[in-house]
């Protein structure tokens, strides 16, 4: 059984999401241990990107605040911070990347990074499942999950997507749910009753508020609240890891 | 791999939540493209609304003075609006209504786009919002009120650099939001597949166009056919139907800015590498850990870090010569065809006349050129007197 599916045995998984290098990559890989110290179960990191199409303003500022950063915050930055932290981290890291950075790495440079520094999933919003094939064999090479996305307007996509998904199937919510400024999702239950007649792979719903309703959180195996822990960040910077801490800690207990 | 492809470049690449509308709007464009109905209303409005078809113009001054090639220009900065963005907004702004979609969003860099969406959106009685970046809006404060007397919203986008990028950046976020009522009307031949084929195809009409006019006329086929290329519509529009026709070399000006050697550029084949962005495989401005770069040019229409697909394959496989083209030399140039030739052209198309200018000498005068003017430039006098120190009092 992949590390990932392991973190998803017997609980419902909290996964907790941050943009790398913000306010700087010494801070994240101290947030990191934080949110595993509070119980999350997958943790996910944003590789900051100049233009995150499909980002809400809250992830997209963290990804300004990273790229303008002292310093900076660069993909290798990001796989040194990785490595220093890996006989840390006992949960799965995935990473959340745009294509072009991949791309521009080379996948097969990238994907083998990834491998050495414990990342065991991409996330990459910009490559559906469509566009994969370019990236999948060399994933599949080093062992590392391409998770699958799940949108309300998959539609008719849901079953192909789930079908072929490994680690874990990211359910998106329409971007405004995500901004928290809807707090209904479209037709969740029908989305997830769908992917289960064609897998058992793990169902993380991405939810716009802080805490799952009570019909979600039956249906699914985990949850992440992509802003949740960058708004954290965003007001405390550098003395975020208590506010992180004690936000994952009551959220876990919750579930 | 997906469709959509040329050679390497194009493709899909965008967010899963956009599949399926993109899907749909594929499928539709299938449809209508050989639906006779469809052709007959499209074509109606290209005749009757835009003024189609566009002259070639016989350039008999500048032929003289340059003293080489003889020189056409493909006027479409006659076309109503002003500019070749015309031809595409009315096929897709059609092609929306026939979708049942009630709303219409576009981005726009220099406004042209965004000016010709409004236009078709007030007279099909489509809901319209232009993205714009918020420096732009400043570069072309006049467009956004021409926008606006249009019926248009117009949203100044103020993330990132605030110029082209980011309004297509914000028109992908947009239409994530609301796919329901709306379909994006993307103004270039890029984006994810469909969208560089539908441009391209509404384009192509410069091309058809200016390929029976020049056989008519010179009873023979140019030997060179250019055009700016900022996405790229007006190039592919203009270069489309000569592809086939071998012996007519094919020369795409980008914008250079300071100079393709300094970091104020936007000349993206001649600085920029292969990359995955704004839904397409394609070349693109961008830093060695794949951060699309800021880019500029004193053309707010070009002054974009990627480049058209079907662009980057015909540069690929040879068959386009991509040149740059400084700010320098574009407003040089806008300036000679003003007192040459009594035309005011787009600071845009002015980069494709620079280059000719360069050509055209070394040419026989048996030779022809064919260049498209791809928009008027009434909306860059102040800018162009900014950029020559005269203080304007409007």
């Amino acid at each position: 059984m992949s590390k990932i599916r392991e973190a998803f045995n017997n609980k419902k998984a909290f996964v907790g999401f941050l943009t790398a290098g913000d306010p700087s990559l010494d801070k994240t890989e101290e947030f990191i241990l934080t949110m595993q110290d509070a119980g999350a179960s997958v943790i996910e990191i944003g590789v900051p990107f100049s233009d995150p199409i499909a980002e809400t303003p809250v992830v997209q500022e963290a990804n300004v605040r990273a790229l303008s950063a002292e310093g900076g915050c660069t993909t290798d930055m990001i796989f040194d911070m990785l490595a220093n932290v890996k006989d840390k981290v006992t949960v799965p890291i995935v990473l959340m990347t745009y294509l072009n950075p991949v791309f521009k790495y080379g996948y097969e440079a990238f994907i083998k990074k990834c491998s050495e520094t414990g990342v065991a999933g991409l996330i990459i919003p910009d490559m559906p499942y469509d566009e994969r094939e370019e990236i999948l064999p060399t994933a599949e090479k080093y062992d590392v999950d391409i998770i699958s996305l799940v949108a309300p307007a998959s539609k008719s996509r849901i079953r192909m997507i789930a079908g072929d998904a490994k680690g874990y199937i990211y359910v998106l919510p329409s971007l405004d749910a995500a901004d928290g400024r809807k707090d209904v999702l479209t037709d969740i239950s029908d989305i997830v009753a769908q992917i289960r007649k064609v897998t058992d792979v793990p169902v993380v719903l991405e939810i716009g508020v802080d805490y799952p309703e009570a019909e979600y959180e039956t249906i699914a195996d985990g949850f992440v609240v992509e802003n949740a822990i960058v708004n954290l960040i965003a007001k405390h910077g550098k003395d975020a890891a208590k506010p992180i801490y004690d936000y994952v800690k009551k959220t876990v207990e919750n579930l | 791999m997906a469709k959509g492809r040329y050679g390497i470049h194009g493709g899909q690449y965008i967010p899963e939540s956009l599949m399926d509308e993109v899907l749909k709007l594929e499928k539709a464009y299938e449809f209508y493209k050989n639906d006779p109905d469809f052709n007959n209303e499209l074509n109606a409005l290209l005749a009757e609304y835009a003024g189609r078809p566009s002259l070639l113009y016989y350039a008999e001054k500048m032929t003289k003075d340059l003293g080489g090639a003889k020189i056409y220009f493909k006027r479409e900065d006659l076309n109503h609006t002003g500019s070749h963005k015309i031809n595409n907004v009315l096929g897709q702004a059609l092609l929306a209504k026939k979708m049942g979609k009630t709303r219409i969003i576009a981005e726009t860099g220099a406004g042209q786009h965004g000016v010709a969406t409004a236009t078709a959106a007030a007279l099909l009685g489509l809901e319209c919002e232009i993205f714009m970046g918020e420096e732009d809006t400043i570069r072309q404060a006049l467009n956004v009120y021409r926008m606006e007397l249009l019926g248009a919203k117009v949203n100044a986008v103020k993330t990132g650099t605030r110029t082209l990028k980011d309004a297509v950046n914000e028109c992908m976020r947009e239409w994530t939001m609301r796919m329901d009522d709306t379909l994006y009307v993307l103004g270039s031949v890029m984006g994810p597949h469909p969208f560089p084929m539908i441009v391209r195809d509404f384009q192509s009409v410069i091309s058809r166009e200016a390929r029976a006019q020049i056989l008519e006329k010179e009873g023979k086929l140019p030997d060179v056919v250019m055009a700016c290329v900022g996405g790229g519509s007006n190039a592919m529009g203009m270069f489309y139907e000569f592809i086939k026709d071998e012996s007519v070399k094919l020369i795409g000006c980008e914008a250079a800015g300071l100079g393709a050697d300094t970091d104020k550029t936007a000349a993206t084949v001649t600085t920029g590498s292969i990359g995955v962005f704004h839904g397409m495989k394609s070349y693109f401005c961008q830093d060695e850990y794949g951060q699309i770069a800021p880019v500029y040019s004193i053309s707010a229409g070009l002054d974009y870090p990627g480049v058209g697909p079907e662009h980057a394959n015909l540069h690929d496989i040879g068959r386009a010569q991509y040149v740059p083209v400084t700010d320098d030399e574009a407003v040089d140039a806008f300036e000679y065809i003003a007192r040459t030739e009594g035309i005011i052209a787009a600071i845009e198309s002015s980069h494709a006349v620079a280059h000719l200018m360069k050509i055209a000498p070394k040419m026989d005068k048996d030779q022809i050129i064919i260049c498209c003017l791809s928009g008027r430039g009434d909306k860059d006098v102040a800018a162009i007197a900014r950029y020559r120190g005269v203080d304007l009092h409007e």
